[in-house]
Parts: C-alpha cells; sequence; structure tokens
C-alpha cells in the first residue's frame, strides 16, 4: 500500500522518541494497545500549571502508527490538558491522510493522549482538568 | 556499496520469467496461433504439438506420464480441481477430508465450501516445527475419508512435509492423496512414483515461467484416480478441464520445466548456500532473532524469521527498495496476524514481527549482504523506538502485563 508523505515523513524523522521518567510527579504516563494485534503506544507528557511542556514516544506498530503517535507528541506540546484531551482521532487520520485500514492507529493514538492525562491527573488527585476515558493501562 | 536496487526476494510469492522461456513462448503468439484442438490444419497440429511437447517436460520433472497432466489456469484451481473434483466424484464412497490447518487458502477455502455442501473436514494441527507427521493423519482416516490433501512445502516457512511417509501411509488405507506442491516444484526432487502421490498441483510462475498457467497432476495407474471435472464445456484434458488451451503459458511451462529439472541440482546448491549466509549473519548480528519453521525438513531458498519487538510492517516500510513479505497483516481488516506462524504456537507478537524472504534464481551474495545491514540497521532504529523492547531491557515480562487489545 502506498503511505502519504506525511506518514513517511514521520516515519522516517519521528518527532519526540523517548521516554520520561514515569515516577516523577509532573509526568503522566499512557500505554494503550497489545503486542497481539500488532501495535503499542507508550506517550508520556511533562505537565506544568496544567500545560504540557513535554511530550515522548515509544511505538511499537505499523508505520502509521508511529506516525500518529509521533504527530500527537507535537500537537501537544504547549496545550493545556483540558485541550489537548479533546483531541479526536478523526483530526489526527485526516492530518495523515490514513486510509480506512488504518484508522485503528490514529485511535490509539487519541486512547494514548487520553490515558497519558488520565495518570497525571490521578497523581495529582484527579484535580486538574476533567476526567479522561479509562483506557490506560497500568504497567 | 553497487548493489542495484530495489533488491527482489519475493521468488515465492512470484518469479520473472527467464529469458530462455520468453523466448519459445513469443513465436506462440504471432506465428504458430493454431488453437491446439484445431484437428483440420497445420496451425491447429502445430500447436498442439507444442503443448505436448510442454507436457512431456514437465511429466519428466516429476516423474509422471505425461498423460497424467492437466493443465489449468493455475495452482488455485488445480486445487480446487483436485478437492472439489475427487469429493463429487466419490461422494458415494465418503464425505471426509482431511487436511492441515497451515494449507493455502485454495486448500482451506476449497474445503470450507465442501463443508457448507455436507462434507466433514479434519483440520490437522501441526508441530512447534511446522510439521505434520503419519501418525496423525492415521489417527484421523475414518472408514468414509476419501482425500487426504497436505501441502509439499510451505509458502510461508518454506518446510518441507514428510510427503513420502503420507502417500505411503494413504495408499495402504486406499485414500486419495493430494499434495500442493507449487512451492516444492522445481526446486526440489519430487517422483510421484516414490512418493505415492496421487494428484499434485502445480504452477508455472514459481519456477520462472508465465503467470495464468498451472497444472494436476492426476495418476493413472496403481490406482487410476478420477474426478469429476470443475469447468465443463468441450472435453480438453481428458474431460478433466475444459477450455481452450493457453498454448503460449504451457510452452513457457514446458521450458520452465526443463531448465528447472536441468539446472536444479546446482541451482539449489547456489541457493542454500545464499539463504544460509544471510541467516547466519541475522543470528550473529542482530539479536532476539528466531527462525520460524524447521530447517531440518526445508526448501533451499526460503526464509521466515521474526526480530522480536519490532512489527513487520514498520520494517518493511524502512526496507523500501527491499521485496520481502511479512507474517503482519496490520494492512487487513482483521489485524490477524499470519494463521500459518500462530498455527505452529507462535505467540501474535513474534507473528507480527516476522519477515518472509525467498531466493532465488536472479539473488546475489552481494544483494544478501545489502539486505542483512538494511535490516540490521532498521531493526536497530525501530527497537529505539518500540516500548516492548525498552520493557524487556528494563526486565519486565511482556506476559504479566494486562494489555487492552483493540
Amino acid at each position: 500500500m502506498a503511505y502519504s508523505t506525511k506518514v513517511i515523513d514521520h516515519y522516517e524523522n519521528p518527532r519526540n522518541v523517548g521516554s520520561l521518567d514515569k515516577s516523577d510527579d509532573t509526568v503522566g504516563t499512557g500505554i494503550v494497545g497489545a503486542p497481539a494485534c500488532g501495535d503499542v503506544m507508550k506517550l508520556q507528557i511533562r505537565v506544568e500549571d496544567g500545560v504540557i511542556q513535554d511530550a515522548k514516544f515509544k511505538t511499537y506498530g505499523c508505520g502509521s502508527a508511529i506516525a500518529s503517535s509521533s504527530l500527537v507528541t507535537e500537537w501537544v506540546k504547549g496545550m493545556h490538558i483540558d485541550e489537548a484531551v479533546k483531541i479526536q482521532n478523526s483530526q489526527i487520520a485526516e492530518e495523515l491522510s490514513l486510509p480506512p485500514v488504518k484508522i485503528h492507529c490514529s485511535v490509539l493514538a487519541e486512547d494514548a493522549i487520553k490515558a497519558a492525562i488520565k495518570d497525571y491527573q490521578d497523581k495529582h488527585g484527579g484535580s486538574a482538568g476533567e476526567n479522561a476515558d479509562d483506557s490506560s493501562v497500568a504497567v | 556499496m553497487s548493489v542495484k536496487t530495489p533488491i527482489y526476494l519475493d521468488y515465492a510469492a512470484t518469479c520473472p520469467v527467464d529469458p530462455r522461456v520468453v523466448e519459445v513462448m513469443l513465436p506462440c503468439f504471432t506465428e504458430n496461433y493454431g488453437n491446439a484442438a484445431s484437428r483440420t490444419h497445420v496451425f491447429g497440429w502445430r500447436s498442439e504439438e507444442a503443448v505436448e511437447a510442454a507436457r512431456i517436460e514437465i511429466a519428466r520433472t516429476i516423474n509422471a506420464d505425461p498423460k497424467e497432466i492437466t493443465f489449468t489456469s493455475g495452482a488455485t484451481e488445480s486445487n480446487n480441481l483436485a478437492i472439489k473434483g475427487i469429493a463429487e466424484y466419490l461422494a458415494e464412497k465418503g464425505r471426509h477430508i482431511i487436511t492441515v490447518v497451515t494449507e493455502h487458502k485454495a486448500v482451506l477455502d476449497a474445503c470450507k465450501h465442501l463443508e457448507r455442501k455436507g462434507y466433514d473436514v479434519t483440520y490437522l494441527p501441526v508441530n512447534t516445527d511446522g510439521l505434520v507427521t503419519a501418525e496423525q493423519v492415521a489417527e484421523a482416516i475414518r472408514p468414509d475419508t476419501i482425500l487426504v490433501s497436505i501441502m509439499f512445502a510451505n509458502n510461508e516457512t518454506g518446510v518441507v512435509q514428510p510427503i513420502a511417509e503420507l502417500g505411503k501411509l494413504c495408499h495402504e488405507r486406499k485414500v486419495m492423496f493430494h499434495t500442493d506442491a507449487v512451492q516444492a516444484f522445481g526446486k526440489i526432487p519430487i517422483d510421484v512414483q516414490e512418493m505415492g502421490i496421487d494428484l499434485m498441483s502445480i504452477s508455472a510462475h514459481k519456477i520462472y515461467g508465465p503467470k495464468g498457467v498451472g497444472a494436476l497432476y492426476v495418476r493413472r495407474r496403481r490406482p487410476r484416480v478420477r474426478l469429476s471435472p470443475q469447468v465443463h464445456g468441450g472435453g480438453h484434458e481428458r474431460g478433466n478441464r475444459s477450455g481452450t488451451l493457453n498454448v503460449p503459458g504451457i510452452v513457457g511451462f514446458g521450458e520452465a520445466a526443463r531448465i528447472a529439472r536441468e539446472s536444479m541440482k546446482e541451482e539449489s546448491e547456489r541457493i542454500f548456500g545464499i539463504r544460509e549466509h544471510l541467516r547466519k549473519r541475522f543470528i550473529a548480528e542482530i539479536p532476539h532473532s528466531i527462525v520460524n519453521g524447521t530447517l531440518e525438513s526445508h526448501l533451499p531458498g526460503t526464509l521466515n524469521i521474526s526480530f522480536a519487538y519490532v512489527e513487520g510492517e514498520s520494517l518493511l516500510m524502512g526496507l523500501k527498495d527491499i521485496a520481502v513479505s511479512s507474517g503482519s497483516a496490520c494492512t487487513s481488516a482483521s489485524l490477524e496476524p499470519s494463521y500459518v506462524l500462530r498455527a505452529m504456537g507462535l505467540n501474535d507478537e513474534l507473528a507480527h514481527s516476522s519477515l518472509r524472504i525467498t531466493i532465488g534464481r536472479q539473488t546475489t551474495l552481494e544483494e544478501v549482504d545489502y539486505v542483512a545491514d538494511r535490516v540490521k540497521e532498521q531493526v536497530e532504529r525501530l527497537r529505539e523506538m518500540s516500548p516492548l523492547w525498552e520493557m524487556v531491557q528494563d526486565g519486565i515480562d511482556l506476559d504479566s502485563i494486562q494489555w487492552t487489545p483493540h
């Protein structure tokens, strides 16, 4: 199948690959997906005063999954978590021109950012921002 | 490095047509274009002669009589003709068929079709090597069993089944034995007499012949195998398969079979040497590389290997100047990885991480060295990006994690 130029760009030059210290109070971690399904995303955010200062990801999955998570880390940097939690998979799919069989990659990226925000909020007694969907995995 | 890209290493999918094959085919399009069934003029006679010469070459390659070769449009049709044709012809005798879970879809789907028609099909499992045993088949045979269909060599893994043992057993138990030999034909020696094969599907385009032509070997003696045709019409191919013969295709198939037979020993040794060179480099240079399927009973040119913690499709994307295939199925709606690898007991993660590399007539050592370098580079890059790899480095057991399947 042919990949869009944006998917190829994120795949070849992924933004923000790496890890943050998940025990740090200012860090929220979301891990979604399953090896059995062929994709697992780990997305981490560092939050100060409700604003995402840094975002990192690691993804096991196809090129579209890598691109979706890379794109989301780019988007959320500098965003308030109340804004970031509203990111929809359709926006990701549209930006990357994902074909129908790859829509699940964008869904996973949406789940990952929501899970990371929820993890951060849980560390802070759910005080900052609204509650996100419960789709995280405890490691 | 001076290798020419893209590099083709997907010979199990199809092959380029050998220039010698093209050469013998060309006159069939423009000069010797007669219908092989035309008995009234020289155009027809010439075509018939050319078809019969091809039939002899193909028969000789498998130690068969030329009359036992029925030309078809390819191995999918051959598999359908063998399975449905026997099932229909022997319906009065019994309605039980035995096959294996790792068969090609052309066999499995023909069997599924028969199940809907009231037949009973036993799908035997394979062991972790990818093998089925004669004992398993012996235990599965019932008084109403009419057919055993087990592939010669697997298309994904290259694992070769114990065909001679299976053939002997089926003859002792008076059950028809069909084998889909698409991957094995022309690559390793096949003797239908010694191996007790009653029906065998073969294809031209896997042995450097043209696409759209194949054959079904149908035994004529001890026992005489009869089947119900699935394509009706002018009674071509002794009534087994009607339809005007694809003369250029058949002529090309014959030449491809001749070349394969005459160069088999030398070529398989060369190809095996290249594959082993590649396999040894992977094992030595990329940790957590796992070869899928036993190498003890195996085709010379096929290598199925998993690079753990890296998803196959993303790896293919990084190897854009190299043509190989993956056991991952991220492109299909089901997201199910290879059913062949899963049947061998591979976990889903390793199945998703597999590549199938097949070496062929044109492959050089320089090409596979380039491939080994690129694969190593991409696996390392993708592992740096893989949360699974990170967890494993941190000593976390991936099986201990509660994942969220989606």
